[in-house]
């Protein structure tokens, strides 16, 4: 899950990792306060999308720039009343673009210096990894490939925490002096936030060290463990549906695994790997997958109808492939609701079937029997080769 | 032989009354394992389908019963609790079923059983299943959700993190004449008990098992380790399969994760680091026990 930058400062601000003063706003009218709020010269006016790229974005209304400079409240009200309710465009959000429902208005520092921060979970070896460099707000990936020895890691232990050693190590790396104290603080403070908030990954890039000496997190991109939110209603609340593929939005309601691709070949499958691999096959045989779903071992029949439709909620959907291993699940019980889905919806796109395991006789009796347009697969090559086929 | 467990395994569930764990010790019960006890704490002293005694807690339950291995049926959210219960009253093999463990509870869990005697499979895995030479390999060990009917006891170790990728290369196998020594979902979270290195060391020294089928997919470079490992210390015929070819990067770590992952845990880059150390890879998941057949010469 991610969150927006301004759900990121309210974060910061609870586990005291130092950020420039800021407040959301969602009318030209509350910049306009929000910047008053703030007393101070120099503003920053942010549009608050999911995507990175803002500064260099572009609105649909020809208005240029998700990240702009301004002197006063009247410069922070006129810039939000040009980004807000408009559709902002970025390299990362493809040509639809995401609707700006808030800006954020900060206090704009002076930097001297930029920095890397970001701690995530290694899984290689099991523990929190953190991750600093020198090149801050470059693009990290970058800096990894051609001078990897600026990336710099530091490894904790997962029960004693992390020691005040590290912390100062780091800054001697970083060439920090007057600002180490401050700078340790600040990751002292983000790792409790890590741990606690169960982050998988918290990157801050960059962290500024300010003219006047003040060291703040500025753009931070945090990702959460999905299988932790229950323990954490408040940051499950900053989920924001509307930034989301709507197709996955519908999915997680009906507790299916669902991932949006591009290609045209829907397909619907029980267990994660045998998902991929499914997609795996059908791109072997030349062909492209619309999506994984993951319809899980326990699917019902509900569950499967409501995978049928958000399947075909994607036009760009030509065919269907249903790979089913029923190990413990009921063949029959998928063809059920495969049936079901397909009567309701009024199905008119090829559709494949590969059934296997339990009670998988019945399963194809029941397919057989229902009138529909359904191909029969043997086996899950078999299949691929025929969806492939019959949406060429 | 087999590994880890075999037909005389004593297994304990528990979350035994929970709907999920119910079922499943019906179905264990039913393939001719020896589910020996249940635990669910306050339910102690009752009976689970009139045969099995159910306790409160798993040092009590090891205590009366002898068993040796568990299966962990609880929700997300108490079962880190269940794996470190298990582990103090020194069951050998841990296996938690459980999907949804928070990762920071796994790495803490991991950390706490670091020289621990106890052995963890899992979690977010279908489980072991060591086949029976009964009907439909009837009167195996199986813990843990797989279907047991798919099985025939026999000379291949399967090894994946995924279930039914497990149950595609097993069903090859069977419908194809070859059955298994044990099979192993090692599950598919971030942080596990056992890696496909492990499994691989002890297929290796199994005189039962004469070939092995190593199912991987994307993320982690622990199918990439187990490979290297293999090159140079194992004797038997591997097959291999990695799923994720066509998966979109990025969709479970950001960027940063990259960094740390490497260029190592892709599809492409895992199947040509062990086609390099002389495993076959199935270029398809319907391949995968063809593919063996042919390494192995059969």
């Amino acid at each position: 899950m991610n969150i927006h930058e301004y759900q990121a400062k309210e974060l910061f601000d609870r586990f005291g990792v130092p950020s420039p003063k800021g407040k959301a706003a969602s009318s030209p009218r509350e910049a306009y306060d929000a910047a008053k709020w703030l007393a101070v010269k120099n503003l920053v006016v942010k549009a608050q999308v999911h995507a990175g790229g803002r500064g260099k974005g572009t609105f649909k209304n020809g208005f240029k720039g998700g990240v702009h400079l301004v002197e006063s409240p009247e410069a922070a009200r006129e810039v939000a009343a040009k980004m807000l309710g408009e559709t902002l465009v970025t390299k990362q959000t493809g040509e639809a673009g995401r609707l700006v429902r808030k800006v954020m208005i900060a206090e704009s520092v002076t930097i001297s210096k930029e920095l890397y921060l970001a701690i995530l979970m290694d899984r290689a070896s099991c523990q929190p990894v953190i991750i600093v460099s020198t090149e801050g707000g470059m693009d990290i990936e970058e800096v990894a490939a051609k001078t990897p020895e600026k990336i710099l890691r530091e490894f904790v232990h997962p029960l004693a925490g992390l020691q005040a050693y590290q912390v100062r190590k780091l800054c001697q790396n970083l060439g920090l002096t007057t600002t180490a104290r401050q700078f340790g603080r600040l990751l002292h403070s983000l790792y409790k936030l890590f741990t606690e908030c169960d982050c998988s990954m918290v990157e801050i890039n960059p962290v500024v060290i300010t003219t006047d000496d003040h060291v703040y997190a500025l753009d931070a991109k945090f990702n959460f463990d999905d299988n932790a939110l229950y323990r954490h209603p408040e940051i499950s609340a900053y989920r924001d549906k509307e930034e989301e593929d709507p197709r996955e939005v519908a999915a997680s309601e009906h507790e299916l695994n669902y991932i949006g691709l591009d290609g045209n070949i829907a397909c619907l499958v029980n267990g994660a790997g045998l998902a991929m691999a499914t997609m795996d096959i059908i791109k072997h045989h030349g062909g492209e997958p619309a999506n994984f779903l993951d319809v899980g071992g326990g699917a019902s029949r509900e569950q499967v109808a409501a995978a049928f439709k958000i399947i075909l909620g994607d036009k760009a959907v030509k065919g269907i492939f249903i790979n089913i291993f029923g190990g413990i699940m009921d063949c029959n019980v998928v063809a059920e609701g495969v049936v079901a889905a397909a009567k309701e919806t009024g199905l008119s796109l090829p559709l494949v079937v590969r059934l296997e395991g339990n009670n998988v006789e019945a399963g194809k009796a029941t397919l057989a029997a229902s009138g529909l347009n359904i191909v029969a697969a043997d086996g899950m090559d078999d299949g691929a080769k025929k969806i492939v086929a019959a949406v060429a | 032989m087999s590994i880890l467990i075999d037909e005389n395994t004593k297994v304990l569930v528990q979350g035994i009354t929970g709907g999920f764990g119910a079922r499943h010790a019906k179905l264990s019960l039913e393939y001719g394992t020896k589910i020996v006890g249940g635990v669910t704490p306050t339910k102690g002293g009752q009976m689970f389908e009139n045969t099995v005694p159910i306790f409160d807690t798993v040092g009590e339950a090891v205590k009366e019963t002898g068993a040796t291995a568990s299966a962990i049926f609880v929700p997300p959210a108490f079962a880190a609790d269940a794996i470190l219960e298990a582990a103090d009253a020194g069951v050998e093999i841990i296996v938690c079923i459980t999907e949804g463990i928070p990762v920071m509870d796994m790495m803490r869990v991991k950390a706490m059983m670091a020289g621990s005697k106890s052995r963890l499979v899992g979690p977010n895995c279908p489980g072991l299943v060591t086949p029976g030479r009964g009907e439909k390999s009837h009167g195996g060990c199986r813990i843990g959700i797989a279907p047991g009917y798919i099985h025939k006891r026999g000379n291949v170790g399967v090894v994946s993190r995924s279930g039914t990728l497990t149950y595609e290369a097993v069903w090859q196998l069977t419908q194809l004449g070859y059955g298994q020594s044990t099979c192993v979902g090692i599950g598919g979270d971030p942080i596990n008990g056992t890696s496909h290195k492990d499994v691989l060391e002890m297929f290796n020294e199994d005189p039962e098992t004469e070939a092995i089928i190593m199912i991987g997919e994307i993320g982690g470079t622990a199918e990439v380790e187990a490979a290297r490992w293999a090159k140079e210390h194992c004797k038997k015929p591997i097959a291999g399969f990695i799923a994720g070819a066509t998966a979109p990067p990025g969709r479970r770590m950001g960027h940063a994760g990259a960094i740390v992952g490497g260029e190592e845990d892709t599809a492409q880059a895992k199947k040509k680091i062990l086609a390099e150390c002389g495993i076959a890879v199935a270029e398809t998941p319907s391949v995968m026990a063809k593919t063996l057949l042919e390494l192995w010469g059969r």
